[in-house]
C-alpha cells in the first residue's frame, strides 16, 4: 500500500522544469509565446517576472486566458506538477526545494528585485540539475546572470532572448557577456523550442 | 562574487553542531532558503571555506549570535499588506473591544514594525490603554531594536502610504519624531508592549491570547514544524480568538483547521471551538 502511494506521488512530480525569468519588456513576449505551447507538454514551467509589489494575482488570470495550460500563482510547499505553469508571487522570492516543492522567502531584495530571477534559477539548478532549462528574457537590470552560471555548472540548459529583438536588451546582453548560452532565441522560435522539451 | 555551492551534508553537519553547542534547532527550517542564507553569510563575512565557518561558529559564542541574526530573515515593514490592517481595524479589533483586557501576541516580530502598526490602530480605536502586546522573537538583538522603536526615516513615505491604505485617517507623522536619518516612535505606543525572546521551535505556550499574529515566519519552516507551531498557537488562543498569517501562509493543511473558520478570504482564522 505504502509503495503504491509513493508511485502515485511520483507521477505527480514534474521530471523536467523550465524557468522563465523576465523584467521590463518581457510580459508581452510571454503573452504571445504561451498561447503557442502545446497542451500536452509535461514539462512544468515557473515564471519569475519583476513587477510592482502591489500587483495581485491578476497576472495569473491574464495568462490563464492566453493558454490552455493550467496557470496559477505558486503556493508555499506546493509540489511542482507536470504540465503546470506557476507564477512567482509579488514580493516573495520563489525557491525550489530538494523534494521538488516550491518555497517562498521574503528576505532582502536581490538585484533590487523580489522576486529575483537569480534566486529561482539557482535553487532550481540545485534540484533539477540537467533536467532544467532556463530562459532569460528582456529586462533593464542584471538579474538572472548569476543564476544562469549555476544552471550551467549543474548541467542544465540556458536559453537567452536575442538582445537584438528584446524590447530592453540589458538583461539578456549582460547574461551573454558572462555565460555561453545553449541557444539565443528570437521570440518567434521560443514556443517551438519549449514544445520540444518533453 | 564566486560562491561555492554548499552541499546538503555540510548544511546538516553545521546545523548539528549549532544544536549540540548552543541548543538552537534549525533542522526543520525550510532548507532551500536556509542554504541561501548560509551561503550569503559566508560571502558577507568572507569565509574562505566551509570548514572555517564551522570552526568560527563552534568556538565563538558572539559569532553564533550573528549567525542566528543573519540566517533568520528579519525583513518587515509597517502596515504590511494594508488590507489586513484594514480588516483588523474595521472588523476584528471592534469584536475584541468588549474584553476588559485584550492580549495580543506578535510571534516572530523581528524589529517590531508590525507591533507598532498594531499599537497605532489600537490607539485610534481607543483600545490601546486596555491592550497588552506581547512581541517575541528568537533573536534578542532584533528585540532590542524593536524596543527602541526607531526606524529608518527613508521608509516613512512607504509606511505612510500603507497606513492610509489601511484606513488610517490621522497624520502619520504625528506618531514619530524625525531625527537625522531616523524616526523615533512615540513612547505612549511602546508603553503597552512586552518584549521577550521566544523560540517557536522549542519554547512552550506562555499565555492565552485573543489575537495571534505570525506573518511570514512559517514560510521558513517545513511542514512538520509548521504543524507544531499551529498546535502551539491553538494552545495559546482563547475560544473565538483570531490567528493572522502572512499572504502566502495558510492554516488549511493543519490538523487544527477543524476548530477554525477562515475570515472571508483573508489570511485570518477564528477559533470556533
Amino acid at each position: 500500500m505504502e509503495q503504491r502511494k509513493n508511485l502515485e506521488e511520483d507521477q505527480l512530480v514534474a521530471k523536467q522544469l523550465l524557468v522563465i525569468g523576465g523584467s521590463a519588456g518581457s510580459l508581452d513576449v510571454l503573452l504571445r509565446v504561451l498561447p503557442r505551447l502545446k497542451s500536452k507538454l509535461q514539462t512544468a514551467i515557473l515564471i519569475v517576472l519583476h513587477r510592482k509589489s502591489s500587483a495581485q494575482t491578476s497576472l495569473a488570470d491574464l495568462f490563464c486566458v492566453k493558454t490552455k495550460r493550467k496557470v496559477k500563482e505558486a503556493d508555499d510547499k506546493e509540489c511542482i506538477q507536470p504540465g503546470m505553469i506557476y507564477l512567482a508571487p509579488a514580493d516573495y522570492h520563489l525557491l525550489v526545494e530538494q523534494d521538488k516543492t516550491l518555497a517562498m522567502d521574503d528576505s532582502e531584495k536581490v538585484n533590487y528585485s523580489r522576486p529575483s530571477i537569480d534566486v529561482t534559477f539557482e535553487t532550481a539548478a540545485d534540484v533539477f540539475t540537467n533536467k532544467l532549462t532556463c530562459l532569460l528574457l528582456s529586462g533593464a537590470n542584471n538579474d538572472g546572470t548569476e543564476g544562469l552560471k549555476r544552471v550551467k555548472e549543474m548541467g542544465g540548459k540556458v536559453w537567452v532572448q536575442d538582445p537584438r529583438n528584446a524590447e530592453v536588451s540589458q538583461m539578456p546582453k549582460n547574461a551573454l557577456a558572462t555565460i555561453e548560452a545553449d541557444a539565443i532565441l528570437e521570440e518567434d522560435k521560443m514556443a517551438d523550442f519549449i514544445n520540444l522539451l518533453d | 562574487m564566486e560562491t561555492r555551492l554548499l552541499r546538503e551534508e555540510e548544511i546538516t553537519l553545521l546545523l548539528q553542531e549549532v544544536y549540540d553547542t548552543y541548543g538552537y534547532d534549525f533542522s526543520n527550517y525550510a532548507r532551500a532558503s536556509l542554504k541561501r542564507r548560509i551561503t550569503r553569510l559566508m560571502v558577507l563575512d568572507r569565509f574562505p571555506s566551509f570548514a572555517e565557518l564551522l570552526y568560527k561558529i563552534k568556538s565563538d559564542a558572539d559569532y553564533m549570535k550573528r549567525f542566528v541574526e543573519e540566517i533568520t530573515v528579519n525583513v518587515t515593514e509597517m502596515f504590511r499588506d494594508p488590507e489586513v490592517y484594514k480588516t483588523l481595524r474595521q472588523e476584528i479589533l471592534p469584536l475584541l473591544a468588549t474584553y476588559p483586557l485584550i492580549r495580543i501576541w506578535h510571534a516572530g516580530c523581528a524589529t517590531g514594525e508590525e507591533v507598532y502598526s498594531m499599537a497605532i490602530v489600537l490607539k485610534e480605536l481607543n483600545l490601546l490603554h486596555k491592550s497588552l502586546l506581547y512581541a517575541t522573537d528568537i533573536n534578542p538583538d532584533v528585540l532590542e531594536k524593536a524596543k527602541r522603536g526607531i526606524f529608518p526615516l527613508n521608509q516613512m513615505k512607504q509606511y505612510t502610504e500603507n497606513y492610509i491604505q489601511s484606513g488610517g485617517k490621522e497624520a502619520f507623522s504625528n506618531y514619530y519624531a524625525a531625527n537625522y536619518e531616523y524616526a523615533k516612535f512615540d513612547v505612549s505606543l511602546t508603553s503597552r508592549m512586552i518584549f521577550a525572546t521566544h523560540n517557536l521551535v522549542s519554547d512552550k505556550s506562555f499565555n492565552e491570547f485573543q489575537l495571534i499574529l505570525c506573518r511570514n515566519v512559517l514560510i521558513y519552516f517545513d511542514k512538520d514544524l509548521q504543524e507544531n507551531v499551529f498546535q502551539l498557537f491553538d494552545n495559546s488562543l482563547e475560544g473565538l480568538g483570531f490567528v493572522v498569517l502572512g499572504a502566502k501562509e495558510t492554516l488549511r493543511f493543519s490538523s487544527i483547521i477543524k476548530g477554525y473558520k477562515q475570515w472571508n478570504k483573508e489570511k485570518i482564522w477564528r477559533k470556533i471551538s
